[in-house]
C-alpha cells in the first residue's frame, strides 16, 4: 500500500500527466461526470485504507463516488457492493458512481479472488461508509443546531425529526470538501433488520450497458495513437528462439515494428488486422524439447516428482482402523488440466511513454500488477498505474495479467499506445491452467454403520502462480528471460476442501505437491476444491453403497453443524429424495434404452464458507455413453445474503460450468505443446446439454456474516453426478471429464 | 534433445462441424450458414474503398476489402456490441446480422457485406430505449460477465424475427451454436421465452 508522503506527491504528478486519460476518456461508469471526477482526484490523497475519504468523496452535486479495491469480474460484486454502502450511507445505490481497482486511486484491497470480495471488501466498504454517516450526521448537528439523535437520513438529506424544513444534503455538507477524518471503526452499524437495500434483490448495475453495447471492456479501450500488437508464439515457454527472419513481414502494410527481447517475438502495426497478419507472416524458429508426458502417463508422472508430503489432517489413528477394517474400500480419482476458458481472449492496454506507464487490464489485482510491469519495463513501482477495466470472465487466474506485460513490452517498445488482444489459440495454449489432480482413497463402514476410517492422498502441482515482483511471473517477462519462474509452490489452494467437515474419528488427509510440471498452472475457480470434493464426495457414496445406507444418511451421521443438515434437508425436500440404496438395476429405464438416475453431494466451501448440497438426475444412455443432467437442486446458505438474485445467479452460473468441467472438459495436449487450442479441441457445454432445471434454495441468515458464493456451487457438482451416473447404471465413473468413452468403459468395468 | 522446429503457423482450419449431443435437433431454424468463412480471394491492395451500410447508414470504410467485418466494425466504427471471442467462427460473440440473418462477423470479409444491410446490437436498441429483447435480458438479469451476451441477442433476435413463438427446443437449437461461459444459459433462455411471450401483443421489435 503506498501511504508515504513521497508516493502522495508522485501521485499526484502522475495523475496530472494522465490527465487526459482521467478526465477525456469515458472509462469511468456511467454517472461519474469529468468535473466530479476531477473535483474527486483533487481532493484525494493516496489511498489508505484508514482515511475516509480514500473510500468516498461527495461531490456539491451530492454525488457519491466509490474507490473501491475489489473488482467487479462478472459476478455482480460492483452492484451487491454498492448496496452495502447505500444501506449504511442512506443513499439509494442509483446515487453512487464507482471507481474500482486504479493502483492510484483506490485502496488496496487485496485480489478479487477467493470469493472474498463481499465478505472481506464489504466489510471494509461497510465500516468506511458508516463512518461517513456518522460524520454527516455530526457536520448536520452543527449546522443544524440539533442533537445527532434527532437526525434523520433520507436518501442523502439530513434532517431534523419531525421538522422537514430544517435539512442539507449531503452536497451541502462536504460537497467538494474532505472528511479528513479516520475510519474509527466505532461508527455504529445498521442492524440487519433495519436494512432497505441488502437483502433484497437489485438489478446489476452495468447490465443495460452490457445488452446494448455501452458498457466499456478492456477489449474497447481505444487511446488516441493506438495501435496493435501481437506476439507471436514459441511452442512452449521454454523453447529456445533459432532465428527470426523480419524480412518476411517487410513489405506487408501497416506494420511498425517487430520487437524481439530474449525469446520474445513480437510485431506492432497501425491496424489490427495488419498486426494480425504480420505476426502470423512472421518467419521465426524455435527449437523445443518434447518434454510433455504422453496423457496415459500423466498420473504417474506426478507421483514421481512429488518428492515430499503434507499431512493436511489427521484424527485418530487412519492406518490402523483401516487394516483392521472388514471391508476397506480403496478408490482411485483422477482430474484433468482445464481451462478457464473465457469467451473473449485476455486483452490489454498499455502507454509507455517516458517515464509514466498507464496499463489497462482486466486483472484481479489492480494494485498487484503494478511490481510485475514496472520490473518488466525496467521502472520504478511508482511510475506504473495499472487501472482496472472490466473483462471477460476469468475464473481466476487467466491470461489477464500476461496480456498487459505483452502490451506494455510493446507500447515502450513503439512508444505509443498499444493494444493487445490474444487470439483464441493464445489463450488455450498460454493461459495458466487449472491444476490436474490425483487421488488416492481408502476407507471403511464399521458395523455401527459409521465411517471407521478415512484416508486421502492428493498429487497436485500448484494452485497458485500469480505475479509477483518477480517479471518472469508473467509470460512476457519468462519469454524475456528465456526461462518461467517456478516461484514459490503455494499449497493452500491445492488442499482447499482437501480434508471434509465430516466428524471422523480415524483420518488421515496428506497432500503430494508436485513442485514443477512443465504445464504452467494457477488458481482455476474454486481452486482445489471442486477436484477435492470430487474425490471425497464420491468416496462417501462408494462407502454408502458398501454398507448399504442412504447417501444422505451416511452424511447426516457425520455432521452435527445445524446450518449443514439444513441445507441437507432443504435439498432433499427440494429434490423430493426419497431415502434409496443405489441399486441400478431398480433404476427407471426408458423406452430408448436411457437409464436414470440421481447422485447427491455437500461440501462446505474451504471449510469455513458457504454450505452447499445438491441433487444432480441424470440420463445415461449405456450404449451410446451420453450423459444428460436433466435437473439440479441446490440448497445454498452464505449467510447474510446481499442481492438474492444476484446469489441465485452465480449459483446457476457455477452449476452450469461445473456441468460443463465435468462432462466435457480437459486441456489436450502432445509432447510438445498445448494442442486444444479452439473450441474444438476445448469443447464446454452448449445450449442443447443445459439441464432441464436449476432448482435453488438460498437460506438466509442476516445474523451470520456474509461469506462468497463466487465459487462454492461448483464443488458438489462433480460428485453428484458421478453418483447419479452410478446410481443409474452400476458404473462408477473416477475419472473427469465423463465423456462417452469413459463411461462406456466405466460400463464394461461394472460388470466384471 | 530432439530438435523441432516449428514454423508459424495457421494451426486452424475454420471450424465447420459442431460438437452435438445425442439428442440435438437439427439446426432447422436457420442453419448455420453464419458459420460460413467468406472472403474475397484476391490480395492486392484496391483502389477502391468498401461502403457498407451499418444500422442504417452509410460508410465508406479504408480497410482492405479481405478484412474481418468484426474489425471494421469495431476500429472503424467505434461499435463495441460485436466481441471478439474466436476469430474463427466457433463462438458467436461477434454475431451480427447481415440482411436480417445472423453473421458471424470475425470470418466475414467486410467485401462480401458491401451493398448489403448490417445490423449490430447498437443498432436494435440503446440503454434508454432497448429493443425488446435487451430488455428482456435486463428483466431477467440474463448477464453475467455479458461478454457473449452480444452474439446471444443477436442470434435471438433474429430467431424471433423469423419464429416469434419459437418452442424452448426450437430456443436451445438456435442457441447451440452460441457459447458462453459464466453459465447464464438458464437466464438467457427465459429471457428469449419471455421477449418471445411479450411479442404476442405485437412484433418482436425490427428486424434486419
Amino acid at each position: 500500500m503506498t501511504t508515504s508522503s513521497t508516493s502522495t506527491r508522485s501521485r499526484r504528478e502522475f495523475l496530472a500527466d494522465a490527465g487526459i486519460l482521467i478526465v477525456g476518456f469515458t472509462l469511468f461508469p456511467r454517472g461519474i461526470r469529468a468535473e466530479s471526477l476531477g473535483q474527486a482526484v483533487g481532493q484525494l490523497t493516496a489511498p489508505s485504507a484508514d482515511a475516509l475519504d480514500s473510500w468516498l468523496v461527495i461531490g456539491r452535486d451530492d454525488a457519491v463516488t466509490v474507490y473501491a479495491g475489489k473488482v467487479e469480474l462478472g459476478t455482480g460484486v460492483s452492484t451487491a457492493l454498492r448496496q452495502i454502502v447505500a444501506e449504511e450511507l442512506d443513499v439509494a445505490p442509483s446515487r453512487i458512481a464507482w471507481v474500482q481497482g486504479d493502483s492510484q486511486l483506490t485502496v488496496d484491497q487485496g485480489r478479487t479472488v477467493g470469493s472474498g470480495s463481499v465478505k472481506r471488501g464489504g466489510a471494509q466498504l461497510r465500516r468506511a461508509a458508516a463512518e461517513a454517516r456518522q460524520a454527516l450526521l455530526e457536520m448536520a448537528s452543527a449546522k443544524l443546531k440539533a442533537p445527532v439523535t434527532q437526525l434523520e437520513i433520507n436518501d442523502g438529506v439530513v434532517s431534523v425529526t419531525g421538522d422537514a424544513s430544517r435539512r442539507l444534503t449531503f452536497g451541502a455538507l462536504v460537497g467538494g470538501g474532505r472528511f479528513e477524518r479516520t475510519i474509527s471503526g466505532r461508527a455504529p452499524l445498521k442492524a440487519p433488520s433495519e436494512y432497505k437495500v441488502v437483502g433484497h434483490p437489485v438489478s446489476r448495475v452495468e447490465i443495460p450497458a452490457k445488452v446494448t453495447g455501452k458498457h466499456t471492456y478492456v477489449h474497447d479501450v481505444r487511446l488516441p495513437g493506438m495501435v496493435h500488437g501481437r506476439v507471436v508464439r514459441p511452442p512452449r515457454v521454454d523453447a529456445a528462439l533459432q532465428s527470426v527472419d523480419e524480412s518476411s513481414v517487410a513489405t506487408l502494410p501497416g506494420v511498425i515494428r517487430v520487437v524481439r527481447k530474449g525469446t520474445f517475438v513480437g510485431v506492432v502495426a497501425e491496424r489490427e488486422e495488419q498486426a494480425v497478419r504480420a505476426a502470423k507472416a512472421l518467419n521465426a524458429k524455435w527449437a523445443a524439447a518434447p518434454v510433455l508426458p504422453d496423457a496415459a502417463d500423466l498420473y504417474a508422472r506426478f507421483k514421481s516428482l512429488a518428492t515430499t508430503e503434507r499431512v493436511v489432517g489427521e484424527n485418530g489413528d487412519a492406518a490402523s482402523a483401516l487394516h483392521s477394517a472388514a471391508r476397506p474400500i480403496r478408490a482411485t480419482y483422477r482430474w484433468p488440466f482445464q481451462l478457464h476458458a473465457s469467451i473473449g481472449p485476455s486483452c490489454a492496454v498499455a502507454d509507455v511513454r517516458g517515464n509514466v506507464a498507464t496499463v489497462y487490464s482486466s486483472t484481479q489485482g489492480a494494485h498487484q500488477l503494478v511490481a510485475p510491469i514496472a520490473a518488466l519495463l525496467g521502472m520504478p513501482s511508482d511510475s506504473v498505474r495499472v487501472v482496472f477495466t472490466e473483462g471477460s470472465g476469468c475464473y481466476g487466474h487467466n491470461g489477464a495479467d500476461d496480456v498487459a506485460g505483452d502490451a506494455a513490452l510493446l507500447s515502450q517498445a513503439v512508444g505509443r499506445p498499444v493494444r493487445v488482444q490474444w487470439s483464441r489459440e493464445d489463450e488455450n495454449a498460454w493461459e495458466p491452467e487449472g491444476p490436474a489432480m490425483l487421488f488416492e482413497m481408502a476407507g471403511a463402514v464399521g458395523a455401527d454403520g459409521k465411517i471407521s476410517a478415512w484416508t486421502y492422498d492428493a498429487w497436485t502441482p500448484t494452485h497458485g502462480a500469480r505475479p509477483t515482483r518477480d517479471p518472469t511471473t508473467l509470460v512476457a517477462g519468462a519469454l524475456v528471460a528465456g526461462f518461467v519462474s517456478v516461484g514459490e509452490f503455494f499449497s493452500g489452494g491445492g488442499e482447499r476442501n482437501a480434508r471434509t467437515t465430516y466428524v471422523l474419528p480415524n483420518e488421515r488427509v496428506t497432500s503430494h505437491p508436485v513442485p514443477s510440471f512443465p504445464i504452467r498452472t494457477s488458481s482455476l475457480r474454486g481452486l482445489g476444491s471442486p477436484q477435492n470434493s470430487f474425490a471425497n464426495e464420491s468416496f462417501m457414496d462408494e462407502l454408502a453403497v458398501a454398507a448399504g445406507i442412504d447417501p444422505i444418511e451416511i452424511r447426516r451421521r457425520h455432521l452435527s453443524d445445524p446450518r449443514a443438515l439444513a441445507v441437507i434437508d432443504a435439498v432433499a425436500k427440494r429434490a423430493g429424495w426419497t431415502p434409496r440404496v443405489s441399486a441400478p438395476e431398480r433404476s427407471a429405464v426408458a423406452s430408448n434404452g436411457v437409464r436414470k438416475g440421481r447422485g447427491f453431494a455437500y461440501v462446505q466451501y474451504d471449510r469455513t464458507e458457504a454450505y452447499v448440497a445438491a441433487v444432480a438426475d441424470v440420463d445415461v444412455r449405456p450404449d451410446t455413453g451420453s450423459v444428460r443432467v436433466r435437473r439440479v437442486c441446490v440448497a445454498h446458505d452464505c449467510g447474510l445474503i446481499v442481492n438474492p438474485d444476484g446469489l441465485r445467479n452465480q449459483i446457476e452460473g457455477n452449476v452450469v460450468q461445473a456441468i460443463s468441467r465435468t462432462l466435457k472438459e480437459a486441456v489436450r495436449f502432445d509432447s510438445m505443446r498445448v494442442t486444444g487450442v479452439d473450441w474444438n479441441g476445448y469443447p464446454i457445454l452448449r445450449f442443447s446439454e443445459i439441464p432441464d432445471a436449476i432448482d435453488i434454495d438460498v437460506i438466509d441468515h442476516p445474523d451470520q456474516p456474509s461469506v462468497g458464493a463466487g465459487e462454492a456451487a461448483t464443488s458438489p457438482i462433480p460428485a453428484a453426478i458421478a453418483n447419479a451416473i452410478f446410481d443409474a447404471t452400476g458404473a462408477r465413473v473416477r475419472q473427469v471429464p465423463f465423456t462417452p468413452d469413459r463411461v462406456r468403459e466405466a460400463l464394461r468395468a461394472s460388470k466384471v | 534433445m530432439p530438435d523441432t522446429a516449428l514454423e508459424r503457423q495457421t494451426m486452424l482450419a475454420p471450424a465447420a462441424e459442431l460438437v452435438h449431443t445425442w439428442h440435438a435437433s437439427s439446426m432447422t431454424a436457420f442453419g448455420h450458414d453464419d458459420i460460413r468463412v467468406e472472403t474475397t480471394a484476391s490480395m492486392p491492395q484496391p483502389s477502391t474503398a468498401v461502403r457498407i451500410r451499418v444500422n442504417g447508414v452509410d460508410h465508406d470504410v479504408s480497410a482492405h476489402p479481405d478484412t474481418a467485418l468484426l474489425y471494421v466494425l469495431r476500429n472503424e466504427l467505434s461499435l463495441n456490441g460485436p466481441k471478439f471471442g474466436c476469430g474463427l467462427g466457433q463462438c458467436g460473440a461477434c454475431t451480427v446480422h447481415v440482411d436480417g440473418a445472423p453473421r458471424r462477423s470475425c470470418v466475414t470479409a467486410v467485401s462480401a457485406v458491401a451493398g448489403k444491410d448490417v445490423v449490430t446490437l447498437e443498432g436494435l436498441g440503446t440503454p434508454d430505449r432497448p429493443h425488446p429483447l435487451q430488455q428482456a435480458f435486463i428483466d431477467e438479469q440474463a448477464a453475467q460477465c455479458g461478454y457473449c451476451i452480444n452474439g446471444m441477442i443477436m442470434r435471438a433476435a433474429a430467431l424471433l424475427a423469423r419464429t416469434p413463438r419459437p418452442s424452448r427446443d426450437d430456443i436451445l437449437s438456435a442457441m447451440d451454436a452460441n457459447l458462453c461461459r459464466c453459465g447464464t444459459h438458464m437466464r438467457i433462455v427465459r429471457a428469449i421465452e419471455r421477449a418471445a411471450a411479450g411479442s404476442v401483443a405485437g412484433p418482436a421489435g425490427r428486424e434486419g
